[in-house]
């Protein structure tokens, strides 16, 4: 071991950790990079999205059912939004000409809570006069600003699934652990459970379970709802998979020591065992974070999941549904690009985490 | 199989159980239905009894009588209809499980037999952004393509008018209206099967007896197909079965928004109804659909890998 021989000169190499090897591997892999500074500007935008909005998800006027996209442009050094009107036809607009209004920065509008508890009125940008509407991705049916209802629904699609993924595979792990280690009849009963739930398509596992929730819940309780539900189905898989690892884990000769030491069982596997299957647990956790978001999305856009008027992804979906709409307001499936570009961008991150972690392939 | 099936069923019949209100409390806020009409129907389906006394009750009559219950919402036994929705989903199911493999086998061989090409590094783009796009996704676009441009029927299985039609009119007709929904879900599963194709043939192509075969001067057609592929086929079949549970799930989605009416699409229409029966039922279906996948999924591996035959 390099560590016992003493290193006299000053600038001789120290062995990189683990993890430092880890991270200068996933450096060089540029898509996975990419990938994650993607997550990160989400995320971010996620907890600034009252700031960021230039409206509130409630806000609606009904007057701009179906405004189609605004986008700002440059007239001499100010950026402006043109005006639309609504013409003879219902939901079809026409622009007026030359009756712009200017783009201000940091202009007080509908009033929000920044981060959940400062309460705070300024935005990002807008036009400050409701007769100018900076509706960058257009209105939905109620004239609500479909760019503003994004950035409220990505904090609870985008939340769900780190939340979710924490639940179930802490879960999972702990579960998996006790399976794998004590084994027997312990370990048998667990698997058997496992494979109950892993049998049903999980679609249809996730509708029953949803039945057994009650109707007229609040937004909170939904939300509590969702992720209790998402990670009944994830823990399973999970499980089964740290059981195989423990398996063999617990053969090794460190876990052997550890039980001549006299650890208790829990403390072997929360603490000798179960850190080593981390670097699957993280690649493996990146990768399912997508089925966990698609999850509420999917039960949101039934209609059993966020209701209005709070936004999700999912349920902005919902409007897109009627043919009618979809044809004439494309613009209504803004929330569907959201939701491919962050499992674009969890997918790359996991395949370069992946990539990474698997020693054998440099 | 069958232990797997009871469990599943009483799992569900006791999450049914749990759900607040049944079909009977819907009921009774009709006022044209009696009192004395709805203690009667509660004691004719058991709904006052334990659940697992239900699931008995439940289960007694399959056996005996094949029968899997009364659907309250739709007045008819549950079995006719499940039957005839269980097919509309395999119908589904089987032919976009189809399109996907005729299409991604040679794609990922050929992206395999031209590593680093362009027609790799293109299916390779592809393959990342099939499996980015979400179902509901796709769904949704390819009704707006089906609404906007006409080409293809916006929802439903068949024309309304289809009972009017020659038998022959009328399988054209299915046909019609399955291929945007198979379509669909088929391009969901492709890029998987792609990549997994393309790495599992780049693995057997690194093998030893490809370069003896080579080195004994075999044509490089008969490397790669006689050679090579058998045995990069054999970890497909593999994920051939896990692969089926994504794609009942992905059929739920697709069922529902684009108006398919297969078992998913039931699920939900017997879920909003308060049908627990019937929930139940498709559960169980579906769950049963996958497990007869995966047996037949069993069933070629040990058709295509001469070592599991030995077992």
């Amino acid at each position: 071991m390099e560590t016992a021989t003493p290193i006299p000169v000053a600038d001789a190499k120290i062995p990189l950790s683990p993890w430092q090897l880890f991270w200068q591997r996933l450096k060089r892999r540029r898509i996975a990079m990419a990938g994650g500074i993607i997550l990160i500007v989400l995320y971010t935008v996620a907890l600034l999205a009252g700031f960021i909005a230039p409206y509130h998800y409630e806000h609606l006027d009904t007057k701009y059912s179906f405004h189609p996209p605004v986008w700002p442009r440059l007239q001499g050094l100010h950026l402006v939004v043109p005006r639309y009107v609504e013409s003879t036809n219902v939901f079809s607009y026409h622009l007026v000409p030359n009756d712009t209004k200017p783009v201000h920065f940091f202009v007080h509008g509908d009033k929000y809570k920044l981060l959940g508890f400062i309460p705070a009125s300024i935005h990002l940008f807008g036009s400050g006069d409701s007769d100018y509407p900076v509706y960058l991705f257009g209105a939905d049916q109620f004239g609500r600003d479909v760019f503003s209802r994004l950035l409220y629904g990505s904090q609870i699609s985008l939340s769900i699934g780190v939340i979710g993924i924490l639940l179930s595979f802490v879960f999972g792990m702990i579960i998996g652990g006790i399976s794998g280690y004590f084994s027997g009849v312990t370990d048998t009963v667990i698997m058997r459970f496992c494979e109950l739930i892993m049998s049903v398509p999980a679609l249809y596992l996730i509708i029953s379970l949803r039945g057994t929730f009650p109707p007229g819940m609040s937004s909170a309780q939904v939300y509590a709802m969702i992720v209790i539900i998402l990670s009944f189905i994830g823990w399973a898989g999970m499980a089964r998979v740290i059981r195989g690892m423990t398996l063999s884990l617990r053969e090794q000769q460190f876990v052997l020591a550890a039980r001549a030491a006299g650890a208790t069982p829990i403390r072997i596997i929360t603490r000798h065992i179960l850190p080593n299957t981390f670097s699957y647990v993280i690649v493996a956790a990146t990768l399912s974070v997508p089925y966990y978001i698609l999850g509420e999305v999917v039960l949101s856009f039934l209609g059993v999941g966020i209701q209005e008027p709070s936004a999700s992804w999912g349920n902005m979906l919902t409007a897109a549904q009627n043919t009618e709409y979809l044809r004439n307001f494309p613009w209504l499936l803004a929330p569907g690009a959201a939701i491919f570009v962050t499992v674009l961008a969890f997918n790359f991150l996991g395949d370069g985490l992946r990539d990474a972690a698997d020693t054998k392939s440099l | 199989m069958v232990p797997l099936l009871l469990g599943v069923s009483l799992l569900t019949f006791l999450l049914m159980r749990l759900a607040p209100g049944d079909y009977f409390t819907a009921m009774s806020q009709n006022p044209q239905i009696t009192p004395e009409t709805i203690a009667r129907l509660r004691a004719q389906y058991h709904a006052d009894a334990a659940w697992y006394v239900q699931w008995f009750f439940w289960i007694k009559s399959i056996v005996l009588h094949g029968d899997f219950g009364y659907s309250m919402a739709y007045k008819i036994p549950a079995t006719s209809l499940i039957i005839g929705r269980l097919w509309n989903t395999f119908l589904l199911s089987f032919f976009a499980l189809l399109i996907a493999w005729l299409v991604a086998l040679p794609l990922g061989i050929w992206a395999a037999v031209r590593k680093d090409s362009w027609v790799d590094r293109g299916c390779s783009l592809v393959a990342f952004v099939g499996l980015s796009v979400p179902d509901v996704l796709l769904s949704l676009l390819a009704l707006w393509f089906a609404a906007s441009t006409g080409w293809f029927p916006v929802g439903g299985a068949q024309n309304p008018t289809a009972f009017l039609m020659s038998p022959w009119q009328q399988f054209l007709d299915r046909a019609y209206h399955l291929i945007l929904p198979a379509l669909v879900l088929a391009a969901a599963d492709l890029a998987g099967i792609m990549r997994q194709m393309r790495s599992n043939l780049l693995d057997t192509l690194r093998a030893e007896y490809v370069t003896s075969a080579r080195a004994r001067g075999l044509a490089e057609g008969w490397v790669i197909y006689k050679h090579a592929l058998r045995n990069a086929i054999n970890p497909l079949l593999t994920i051939f079965g896990y692969s089926l549970a994504a794609l009942l799930s992905g059929a739920f989605i697709v069922e529902n928004i684009m108006a398919w009416p297969g078992l998913g699409r039931l699920t939900m229409e017997a879920f909003f109804a308060k049908d627990s029966y019937l929930v139940v039922d498709c559960v169980v279906m579906a769950t049963a659909l996958l497990i007869i996948g995966n047996f037949v999924a069993d069933l070629l591996l040990a058709w295509s890998d001469p070592r599991i035959r030995m077992k």
